[in-house]
């Protein structure tokens, strides 16, 4: 016949981190697992509840409490720090001579291994615990790998849409494609001319009717930008609402003066976008290369015809001028952009 | 072949011989690209080039080096987490030599993707063992073998391997592997902490 003692060896080796507790609530004996969590704690006689505080279900208070429970799942954790949290079943003793505590971590489990320094002697072997600490640092391990590989994708992303040629919003050539056209054309020394446009009131659109609004404003300009130019012209979005438009072999101001009055007009037609009018206007400054003596250079030629587009702005909006030597930003313009 | 797998010895020999020696080593096998991603896949074909391009570079038997792979897997810090995942498999090398049928199945478990060849560890006698690794992975035996050497070493025991070829001969068919354990805790070996990996 067993006794006692041989089942309490019994249960340390199935479940090393049970209970004893007598009818009075006092600890009689913990298995070996459980008792390495306080090594120094001398356990037996210690009422249980001095040592585990119930959480749920939160109105177990006594040992009637505590074995009325029997069969349902505890949750309690340690009253000293660590704080562990446990789950346990009671399963009461015959005669009513107390109840025996079954506890196991939980998800409390990864932070146990750590505190505790737990090694896989102190789990049964048909505890599924270290499968489980394996699969999540097999798991850790793969998702750190995808996670370099998401990295490494994210960066290529980035590197490739900076060297990408295109303005995605408008489908126009952007300032980068901007920079290699004005490098070929100045290399192979081929005359062309330059014009910077700015959008006027385009502001007032993005403001009051959102940037939906301005995308859409911005859309159509690119689009008539590009029915007022030539196959072989480039039509460039460099800024917010800033376009620079590159007319290879034309010297003559009467054609570029003509097509800048077009171009603003066009503009000026109101574009439809969710039942209102947008409406906005432009203001051009063109320079030309052969205006340049020497080596022509693509920063002065763009500087020259930024400040022909302040001039046409000063004018009063919605015009366009060539750039004439003397040209400069005044300095109430340069002190509103905040330019020293 | 999974990227883990090209990954792995990317990571052996950039770790070993350098990053210029992998740039040759990949240019010489002309793939279009000079890294493998550990969560992609590639083709039998490529990881094949780039086998072949190793081994010219190194001037050494392919199997050498996938063997000094192994080792580098379970014994450089670099890639501890390989090591405390076959650590899991068991608290002795005996243990871990049993839990070796069980590697595919893990593998799997850990990325759903990467499927090795099934292992079975025949016990001849105490102390002496055979594992059998099924065809499908060419190398992958050699590099098992590195393996099983470094992780006697992590567990402080000493083994002879001996490497008996394919089981019939042919290609095809299985090949094995004879371990004898001539001495266990031979050696102070490596701990192994459960937690002592930072979630």
């Amino acid at each position: 016949m067993m006794n006692d003692a041989d089942l309490l060896k019994i249960m340390d080796l199935l479940c090393p981190m049970h209970a004893v507790v007598d009818a009075a609530g006092r600890l009689v004996s913990v298995g070996p697992t459980l008792k390495k969590l306080r090594p120094d704690l001398e356990w037996a006689g210690k009422r249980f509840f001095r040592i585990f505080d119930m959480t749920r279900p939160r109105r177990v208070r006594s040992m009637d409490d505590l074995v009325k429970t029997a069969g349902t799942k505890l949750h309690l954790q340690f009253r000293d720090s660590p704080q562990t949290g446990l789950k346990g079943m009671l399963i009461p003793l015959p005669d009513g001579q107390g109840a025996l505590i079954n506890l196991s971590f939980g998800i409390s489990v990864l932070e146990a291994v750590r505190d505790y320094d737990l090694t896989s002697a102190d789990f049964s072997p048909t505890d599924l615990t270290i499968e489980m600490l394996y699969l999540v640092e097999a798991k850790s391990a793969a998702m750190e790998a995808s996670r370099q590989l998401n990295l490494r994708l994210q960066g290529a992303k980035i590197a490739a849409e900076e060297q990408a040629f295109t303005d995605t919003l408008t489908g126009l050539k952007n300032r980068r494609a901007m920079d290699h056209i004005l490098e070929r054309l100045i290399g192979s020394g081929t005359d062309f001319a330059l014009m910077h446009v700015d959008l006027d009131f385009f502001k007032e659109v993005n403001d009051t009717l959102g940037h939906a609004a301005g995308d859409a404003v911005l859309q159509s300009v690119a689009r008539v930008m590009v029915e007022c130019t030539r196959q072989s012209d480039t039509v460039a979005r460099v800024g917010g609402d800033e376009f620079v438009i590159i007319f290879e072999r034309v010297n003559e101001t009467r054609v570029l003066a003509g097509l800048a009055k077009r171009l603003i007009r066009l503009l000026e037609e109101p574009v439809p976008y969710g039942g209102k009018m947008c409406k906005v206007s432009a203001s051009a400054g063109t320079t030309l290369s052969t205006w340049n003596s020497g080596t022509v250079d693509a920063a002065a030629m763009l500087h020259q015809a930024d400040l022909a587009l302040y001039a046409a702005k000063r004018a009063g909006r919605s015009q366009h001028l060539f750039y004439e030597e003397g040209m400069q930003k005044d300095e109430p313009e340069t002190a509103e952009n905040g330019v020293h | 072949m999974h990227g883990l797998i090209n990954r792995a010895i990317q990571a052996f020999v950039v770790s070993t011989y350098g990053e210029d020696r992998w740039a040759n080593i990949m240019e010489s096998a002309d793939l279009g690209f000079s890294e493998f991603e550990a969560m992609l896949f590639y083709t039998d074909a490529q990881s094949t080039k780039m086998l072949r391009a190793l081994e010219r570079s190194q001037e050494r038997a392919l199997s050498e080096i996938l063997e000094d792979t192994g080792t580098f897997l379970v014994s450089n810090p670099q890639v501890e987490a390989l090591r405390r995942l076959l650590r899991f498999g068991g608290v002795n090398y005996v243990e871990f030599l049993h839990s070796l049928d069980d590697l595919p199945d893990r593998a799997r478990l850990a990325v759903a993707d990467l499927h090795l060849p099934a292992l079975e560890l025949v016990e001849i006698s105490p102390g002496q063992f055979d594992l059998i690794c099924q065809p499908g992975l060419p190398g992958f035996a050699f590099v098992l073998m590195g393996v099983l050497r470094a992780m006697a070493d992590d567990y402080g025991d000493l083994v002879i391997l001996d490497y008996r070829g394919t089981q019939d001969g042919t290609d095809q068919s299985a090949e094995v592997i004879s371990i004898t354990l001539v001495e266990t805790d031979f050696a102070e070996g490596r701990t192994f902490d459960l937690g002592a990996h930072s979630l």
